[in-house]
C-alpha cells in the first residue's frame, strides 16, 4: 500500500517536472507558439475545442473499434479454417505474414481510391492492420493442443465438432487474446494513418487524423499538441480495456492472466 | 475381488474381456515396435505390463485403446472391435490431462458431457464420483489450485464417471512422489473392490506392478515382444502391510530378477 503511494507519488513529480522544463524552454529559448506552445496553452486550446476534440476522438476510436472487432471475426473464422490440415496452412499462412508486412501507409490511398473516403475505409484499413496478428496467434493456439488430450476426446467419442468447440476454441483463448492486445495497439495507428489521407466528408468534422492535418495546416500548433495526446490517450485505452476483458476471461484458469498480487 | 479371482480360475467359460491376437506394430518402414504378442485377459483381472524402455509398452496400450492403427494381428474387446470398445473404456494418461479452463466438477463431467448425458443424471454420477476419491471439497477449484496427487484424482474421477469395464492406464503415477504414489496405489485397489474393472496397467515400478496386479506382462524391447508372463500369487485384499510381508518382497525380487534378465539380452 505504501509502495503503491509511493510509486504514484514519484510519477507525478517527474510528470510536474517535465512540464516545468518545457515550460522553462519554451521561456528561455523565446520559441514562437506555432512551433512549441506552452503546456498550458495545450490546455487551454483543449478545453475550448473540448466538442469537436471528443467528435474526433469519437470517430477514430469508432473506426478502431469496429476494426477490431470485424478482425476478430474474420481473424477467428480463417484461424478455424486454418486449423484444419497442415496443407491450407503451407498454401495460405503466406499471405497473412503478407499483410502483414505491407506498409499501411502505401496501400491506404489505394483502398480509399477503391472504396471511397468515409468511416467505412478508414474501418477498412484498421481492420486489414489488425487481421495478421490475431490470425496468427489464434492458429497457433489452435493446434498447438497436446495429443493426449485430444486422445483424450477420441477416447469418449467426441465428434469434431465436439474437439473444436470444447477443446480447442478453449484452448486458444490466450492465445487470441495475445493477438487482440497487438492488434489494439495498431488499430488506432491504423485508423489515424488512413484519416490522413481520407479526409472527411464533412468540412471541420472529421477523426483524429483528419484534425491533426487541419491543424496543422492551420498552424493551431496547441490543438495539434492536444490532439496528438488524445490519440495517445486513446491507444492506451485500448490497450487498458483489452487487458481487463483478458483478465476478466482467463484471470480463473490462466497462468498470464493473474496479476502478481493474486499468487 | 472374489469376482477376479473366480475369473481367473476359470478363464475359458467367461468371454475374454482382451484378446491379443498376434499383435505387431511397425511406424512406415521403421523398426518393429511390437512383434507378434498374443495373450488372453480374462474380464476382472488386473495386469500390469513392465519393460524396459522401448519395448513398446505404451505403444501397446494406444493400440488397445485404439488411438493408434496396429500393422497386423487383431485386438478384441469383450467381442466388440477397439473402436467400438471406447464407450465401455477409459484411459488414464500419464499426466492428468484435465482442461485448465474446467473446475474439478466440470473436468470430471466431461466424458458424459460429451455423451451428452442428461444434465440431471450427469451431476449425480459427477457428485458420486467426487466423493468417490475425496475431491468434494475442491469441486469448484481450478486446475491450477491442486497438488499433482489431487489432479490424478480428478482424472481417475473423470475416468471412472463414464462406468468403464475397461482401464487402461500409462503409467499414470509416474509423476507423483513415493508416499503420494503408495497412497494412490491403495486408493485403487480400494475403488476395484466395488467395480469389477479389467485393467491394463503400464508401469515403470516393480513393486508397483506386484502390489496392484494378478498378473504381470514383461516385454522385452528391440523388437518388443512378451517376454514372461508372471501371475503374482499374494493374497487379497492386499493393503499398505501387503508392502512389509517376506511374500511381497520375494515377488518383486523375482520379477525385478526377470526384468534384468530381459534387459541384459
Amino acid at each position: 500500500m505504501r509502495q503503491t503511494a509511493l510509486r504514484i507519488a514519484s510519477a507525478v513529480v517527474i510528470f510536474a517536472a517535465l512540464l516545468l522544463l518545457w515550460i522553462a524552454v519554451v521561456k528561455l529559448f523565446k520559441i514562437p507558439v506555432f512551433m512549441l506552445p506552452t503546456p498550458d496553452r495545450v490546455l487551454h486550446a483543449a478545453i475550448e475545442r473540448f466538442t469537436s476534440l471528443m467528435t474526433s476522438l469519437w470517430i477514430t476510436g469508432v473506426a478502431a473499434a469496429g476494426g477490431i472487432v470485424a478482425a476478430v471475426v474474420v481473424g477467428v473464422l480463417i484461424a478455424l479454417v486454418f486449423a484444419q490440415s497442415r496443407w491450407i496452412r503451407r498454401m495460405f499462412y503466406p499471405y497473412t505474414i503478407l499483410l502483414q508486412t505491407v506498409p499501411i501507409v502505401a496501400i491506404a490511398p489505394l483502398i480509399l481510391m477503391w472504396v471511397g473516403a468515409g468511416l467505412f475505409s478508414v474501418t477498412l484499413i484498421a481492420f486489414i492492420i489488425c487481421l495478421a496478428p490475431i490470425i496468427a496467434n489464434t492458429t497457433q493456439g489452435l493446434i498447438s493442443v497436446e495429443r493426449n488430450l485430444v486422445d483424450l476426446f477420441v477416447m469418449n467419442n467426441a465428434s469434431q465438432a465436439q474437439i473444436l468447440l470444447k477443446l480447442r476454441l478453449p484452448h486458444a483463448m490466450p492465445s487470441l487474446f495475445t493477438g487482440i492486445r497487438i492488434s489494439s495497439g495498431i488499430a488506432v495507428i491504423g485508423a489515424i494513418t488512413a484519416e490522413l489521407f481520407a479526409g472527411s466528408a464533412r468540412v471541420g468534422v472529421g477523426g483524429i487524423g483528419y484534425a491533426i492535418q487541419y491543424a496543422s495546416a492551420q498552424l493551431q500548433t496547441d490543438y495539434l499538441f492536444a490532439l496528438v495526446a488524445a490519440a495517445t490517450a486513446l491507444g492506451f485505452t485500448f490497450f487498458f480495456v483489452v487487458m481487463f476483458l483478458e483478465w476478466y476471461f482467463l484471470h480463473k484458469w490462466h497462468e498470464s492472466a493473474r496479476t502478481p498480487e493474486e499468487d | 475381488m472374489s469376482d477376479a479371482t473366480q475369473a481367473k480360475a476359470d478363464p475359458v467359460t467367461r468371454t475374454p474381456a482382451i484378446v491379443l491376437e498376434h499383435v505387431s506394430k511397425q511406424y512406415g518402414q521403421g523398426a518393429t515396435i511390437l512383434d507378434n504378442l498374443s495373450a488372453t485377459i480374462p474380464p476382472g483381472e488386473f495386469v500390469s505390463i513392465i519393460g524396459p524402455s522401448g519395448c513398446g509398452k505404451s505403444t501397446l496400450l494406444k493400440l488397445v485403446a485404439g488411438l493408434s492403427p496396429i500393422t497386423s494381428g487383431k485386438i478384441v474387446m469383450e467381442r466388440l472391435t477397439r473402436v467400438n470398445a471406447r464407450r465401455i473404456t477409459s484411459f488414464i494418461f500419464q499426466d492428468p490431462t484435465l482442461l485448465p479452463w474446467r473446475t474439478v466438477r466440470a473436468n470430471v463431467a466431461l466424458g458424459l458431457e460429451l455423451e451428452h448425458t442428461n444434465r440431471a443424471s450427469r451431476n449425480e454420477i459427477v457428485d458420486a464420483m467426487l466423493a468417490l476419491v475425496g475431491l468434494a471439497d475442491v469441486a469448484g477449484m481450478y486446475p491450477r489450485e491442486l497438488s499433482g496427487g489431487m489432479k490424478m484424482r480428478v482424472s481417475i474421477a473423470r475416468a471412472l464417471a463414464s462406468r468403464p469395464r475397461v482401464l487402461l492406464l500409462d503409467e499414470p503415477f509416474a509423476a507423483l512422489d513415493e508416499i503420494t504414489r503408495d497412497r494412490m496405489n491403495e486408493e485403487l485397489l480400494r475403488l476395484r473392490e466395488q467395480h469389477a474393472w479389467t485393467v491394463l496397467f503400464v508401469t515403470h515400478s516393480v513393486a508397483e506392478a506386484v502390489f496392484l496386479s494378478n498378473r504381470i506382462l514383461v516385454l522385452a524391447a528391440h523388437p518388443g515382444r512378451l517376454a514372461h508372463d508372471i501371475a503374482v500369487p499374494l493374497p487379497w485384499p492386499r493393503t499398505a502391510e501387503t508392502r512389509d510381508s517376506t511374500e511381497f518382497d520375494a515377488v518383486v525380487s523375482r520379477v525385478s530378477r526377470t526384468l534384468r534378465e530381459v534387459q541384459g539380452q
